[in-house]
């Protein structure tokens, strides 16, 4: 099966995969980002009045909790566009 | 548009990420000269109209949060706070013109988020009273997480300049790969998913640099 396949094709190929791989860490912080939304709107309706204090709170505890995904993103973008495993060969 | 500088034999290239930076730093301070003429100009008295009622809107608004978020003892950074944030947002939305947002160029959010860093460890200089008294509280609570205090002090600037980098990179390439989905129909179809991407990405994007940077700075003055 792989006769056919130059090296660069294969290490390509697994590079797309890696990023593919990667994302999945995307999970985490939706997951948590979410649960943080949820929770906002529960003390919303508990407090309206405080409307503004919990929205800036919580989208500063989103986007601590963002940071996981963002890292696996860079991790998926420099896997596909700067192709370090590439020049290693 | 890029910039090539021929330097004898060595050529340096400027990206255009860069040039435009530059460009809307420049639009900034053309701007914020032409509003302080007119407010010079106006009576105090009066109630404030047209454009310049929305400029005091907005100093108005940073104000009230870095009072709120930072303290009253912390107001001579407010300045410094809503310069970043007009710049940010402003780099942010300079993608719906048709360029590449210069924020989606690691070289700009990390400069940004340097600046950041620069006035967080001064501030935590000065109000800890001496270098040697600060560095001191890196050994809190104890000597054996000295490492971990420091790495997690240096993490600060890497994880906010690649979260401002990464949204906006992201939002620019599912862009790009939507206009290439859409094809002829684009101009009907993309207009919405501008809307998500730039504009509620990218003032939520500038929101939270500026935040995390009050939150910073008034965690440094306060240790």
């Amino acid at each position: 099966m792989l006769q056919g396949i130059s090296n660069e094709a294969f290490v390509l190929g697994c590079s797309a995969i890696g990023a593919g791989l990667a994302m999945i860490a995307g999970l985490g912080p939706g997951i948590g980002q979410g649960i943080a939304a949820g929770k906002g709107t529960e003390a919303v309706g508990r407090q309206p009045e405080a409307q503004g204090d919990i929205t800036r709170t919580m989208l500063l505890g989103q986007a601590v909790a963002e940071t996981t995904g963002i890292y696996s993103l860079l991790v998926a973008i420099i896997l596909l566009f700067v192709q370090p495993l590439l020049s290693a060969l | 548009m890029e910039i090539f500088i021929t330097l004898g034999d060595k050529e340096i290239f400027i990206p255009d990420s860069i040039v435009n930076f530059v460009f809307i730093a420049l639009f900034i301070v053309i701007f914020s000269a032409i509003v302080n003429k007119k407010a010079k100009n106006t009576n105090p008295d009066d109630v404030p109209s047209g454009f310049l009622n929305v400029v005091e809107m907005l100093i108005e608004t940073i104000n009230n949060l870095v009072r709120s978020t930072m303290g009253e003892h912390n107001m001579k950074f407010a300045p410094y706070i809503l310069t970043i944030f007009v710049l940010i947002l402003c780099s942010n939305l300079y993608g719906l013109l048709g360029f590449t947002s210069p924020t989606s160029d690691y070289s700009v959010t990390l400069a940004l988020a340097l600046a950041t860093f620069v006035i967080v460890q001064v501030t935590g200089v000065r109000s800890a009273g001496g270098l040697f008294k600060y560095l001191k509280g890196f050994t809190e609570p104890n000597f054996l997480l000295t490492p971990l205090n420091v790495i997690g002090e240096l993490a600060n600037p890497v994880s906010l300049s690649f979260r401002l980098f990464g949204n906006i990179l992201s939002g620019g390439l599912i862009m790009t790969l939507l206009y290439a989905l859409f094809g002829y129909l684009a101009p009907v179809l993309a207009p919405p998913f501008h809307i998500y991407f730039d504009i509620f990405s990218g003032g939520l994007q500038a929101f939270i640099f500026t935040m995390l940077t009050m939150v910073f700075i008034g965690g440094a003055t306060e240790a």
